[in-house]
C-alpha cells in the first residue's frame, strides 16, 4: 500500500470519527428533549398553571414566578459588580498589579467550588448570621457570589477580545478613555458579556443545591423579598423526590426546558441589536 | 516655520533607551519621512508626537517635544492635542460600524451633534481619503466589509475629519497591494498643501516619492536629517549610504 493512499484511509477515517462525535453530542441532546416533551406535554394541565399551588394540582405557575424573581435579582446584584470587575482587570489595572492576581485567583477558585458549598455558606452567613431566614433574598445573595466569577470571567476574555488598534484608533482621534471605553469597547465586547450572562442565567435557573438551603421550598408566589419559594428546578426535584407527581415532575421539565429555550433565543436577538452597528454617539 | 520641533528627546522602555538625545524639525506643510531597519525608533519616535506612547506601560520621556513652540509634554490636554495631531496607523483599523459613523466618531467625540453639519464633514473628509465616490451611497455599511485598500482610506478620512493640524502616518501601506499603496500616496501628496505630515515608511522608494525632507534612524539615533533629494543622492553618513544602498535592513 502505498503512503498516499494510506494517508487517504486515515483521513477518511478522522472525518468518520468527527462525524460520529458530532452526532452523538447531537444525538444526546436531541434524545433528552423527546423524551421530557414525550413524557411531560400530556400532563400539561391547565391545573398546572393555577396560580395557588396545592397538593392536588401541583401548580407550577409560582415556582415560574420565583424563578423569574430570583434571576432578576441574582443578576441585579452580581452583574454589574461583574462586569465593573472584569472592565478594572482589563482596562485600568496595570499589568502586575497584586490586586489584579488576587482577583484572579478569587474568581477561579470560587468557581471551582461546588454549589452545595454556596448553599451551606448561604445558610450560615445569610440565613443564619444576618438572619434573614429561609428567603429569596438569601437565595438571590447566594446565587450572585455563585455566578460572580463566570460574569468577570466572560467579560475579561470579551474585553480582551477587543482588538488594541480599535482603543488606539479612538484614543488617536482625541476620544478619553470613557468614551473610548463606553462607545468603542463595550459594543465590540458585548456578544461575550452577554454569553456570560446567558450562562449564568442557566446556572441560575438550574441550580438546586444552593437554593434548598438558602431559598427554602415554600411552593407559593413569595409575598416580599423575605420569604421562602422555591424556583423550578427545586419544585422539579421536590416533586420528583416525593414520588408522588412523576408525571408532572415531568411536564415541569418540559416549561423548564421552554424557559431555558426562551431566553437563549432572546439573549441572542438582543446582542444582534445591539451589535448591528449602529451606535450613535 | 517649525511645525514641531523635537529637542533632546529620550524615551525608555523601563531600563531600554528606545530613542537616543533626538534633535529635529518639521515644517508646516511638508512631508517628512523617518526611514531606518525595524527596531530603529522611528514608529517610537512618530508616537511621541501625539503622546501615544503614554498608553505604553513603562513608558519614561526626557526632553521636548514643541508643537507649535508649545510644549507637548507640558501641562497640555492630551485629548485636545490628539485632535490637533492625528493619526493613521499600520494596520486598517476601521470601527466595527457604519463608514458614516466611522468618520462621524471624532467630531462627535468633540461636541458637534448637529446632523447637517456631521453630513458636511463626512463627505469633505471622504472626498480628501479619495474615497468617497466608491462608497458615497453606501454611507451605512459596516465599515469592515470593504477592502483593507478602502479600509485604510476611511481610516484616512476618519483621521481628517477632526481637521487636525498634523497627520502621523505609521507605515499606512505595508498591509496594502501595491495599487491601493499608489491610491493612498497619491492621496498623501494632496494633502500636503493643508497639513502637515509625518510618515514612517519601510519602503524607500515611497520616501523618494511622497516626502520633501527625509530621516535615517538606526538604533534609536537620528543619523542625518535632509531634503528627501539630497539625503538619497548624496548621504553624508556612511551608515545612511549603506542603508539606502540596500546592504542592510
Amino acid at each position: 500500500m502505498n503512503r498516499l493512499s494510506r494517508l487517504s484511509r486515515l483521513s477518511r477515517l478522522i472525518r468518520y470519527t468527527i462525524k460520529f462525535s458530532a452526532i452523538i453530542t447531537f444525538g444526546v441532546l436531541f434524545f433528552i428533549i423527546v423524551y421530557i416533551l414525550v413524557r411531560g406535554i400530556p400532563y400539561l394541565k391547565p391545573s398546572l398553571f393555577a396560580l395557588e399551588y396545592t397538593t392536588e394540582n401541583v401548580s407550577l405557575l409560582p415556582a415560574i414566578i420565583t424563578t423569574i424573581i430570583m434571576t432578576v435579582l441574582a443578576l441585579l446584584i452580581s452583574a454589574p459588580i461583574g462586569i465593573f470587575t472584569g472592565f478594572y482587570l482589563v482596562e485600568y489595572a496595570r499589568s502586575g498589579n497584586k490586586l489584579v492576581e488576587i482577583i484572579r485567583i478569587t474568581t477561579e477558585t470560587l468557581s471551582g467550588i461546588p454549589s452545595i458549598v454556596y448553599g451551606l455558606f448561604g445558610l450560615l452567613f445569610f440565613v443564619t448570621a444576618l438572619g434573614w431566614s429561609f428567603s429569596i433574598i438569601a437565595g438571590a445573595f447566594t446565587l450572585a457570589i455563585m455566578i460572580l466569577p463566570l460574569i468577570i470571567r466572560s467579560t475579561e476574555e470579551a474585553l480582551l477580545t477587543v482588538p488594541n488598534l480599535l482603543r488606539e484608533a479612538s484614543y488617536g482621534l482625541g476620544a478619553g478613555k470613557l468614551r473610548t471605553i463606553f462607545r468603542i469597547v463595550l459594543p465590540s465586547a458585548m456578544p461575550g458579556i452577554l454569553a456570560g450572562i446567558i450562562l449564568s442565567i442557566g446556572r441560575i435557573v438550574g441550580e438546586t443545591a444552593a437554593l434548598i438551603y438558602t431559598a427554602g421550598t415554600v411552593a407559593k408566589i413569595p409575598e416580599n423579598l423575605f420569604a421562602s419559594g422555591r424556583t423550578l428546578a427545586i419544585h422539579m426535584y421536590v416533586l420528583s423526590s416525593e414520588g408522588l407527581y412523576t408525571n408532572q415532575a415531568y411536564a415541569t421539565a418540559v416549561v423548564l426546558l421552554i424557559v431555558v429555550i426562551g431566553i437563549n433565543a432572546l439573549s441572542t436577538t438582543i446582542s444582534k441589536k445591539l451589535t448591528k452597528g449602529n451606535i450613535d454617539g | 516655520m517649525d511645525k514641531i520641533k523635537i529637542e533632546n528627546l529620550n524615551l525608555y522602555y523601563n531600563d531600554f533607551q528606545a530613542l537616543k538625545n533626538i534633535n529635529m524639525s518639521t515644517q508646516q506643510n511638508k512631508i517628512t519621512a523617518f526611514i531606518g531597519p525595524s527596531g530603529c525608533g522611528k514608529s517610537t519616535l512618530l508616537k511621541t508626537l501625539n503622546r501615544m506612547n503614554d498608553l505604553v506601560e513603562g513608558c519614561r520621556i526626557t526632553g521636548k517635544v514643541l508643537l507649535d513652540n508649545e510644549d507637548i509634554y507640558g501641562n497640555i490636554d492630551v485629548n485636545m492635542l490628539r485632535k490637533r495631531v492625528g493619526m493613521v496607523f499600520q494596520k486598517p483599523n476601521p470601527f466595527p460600524m457604519s463608514i458614516y459613523d466611522n468618520v462621524a466618531y471624532g467630531p462627535r467625540t468633540h461636541g458637534i451633534r448637529s446632523k447637517r453639519k456631521l453630513d458636511e464633514i463626512v463627505e469633505r473628509s471622504l472626498r480628501l481619503g479619495a474615497i468617497w465616490d466608491e462608497v458615497k451611497d453606501n454611507l451605512n455599511k459596516n465599515a469592515l466589509q470593504l477592502s483593507g485598500g478602502q479600509q485604510q482610506r476611511i481610516c484616512i478620512a476618519r483621521a481628517l475629519a477632526v481637521n487636525p493640524e498634523v497627520l502621523l502616518m505609521d507605515e499606512p501601506t505595508s498591509a496594502l497591494d501595491p495599487i491601493s499603496t499608489l491610491k493612498i500616496e497619491e492621496v498623501i501628496q494632496t494633502l500636503k498643501k493643508d497639513y502637515t505630515i509625518v510618515i514612517v515608511t519601510h519602503n524607500m522608494q515611497q520616501a523618494t516619492r511622497v516626502s520633501d525632507k527625509t530621516a535615517f534612524f538606526l538604533l534609536g539615533e537620528l543619523i542625518e536629517y535632509e531634503d528627501t533629494e539630497i539625503l538619497f543622492s548624496t548621504p553624508k553618513d556612511q551608515r545612511t549610504e549603506d542603508y539606502i544602498t540596500g546592504r542592510f535592513g
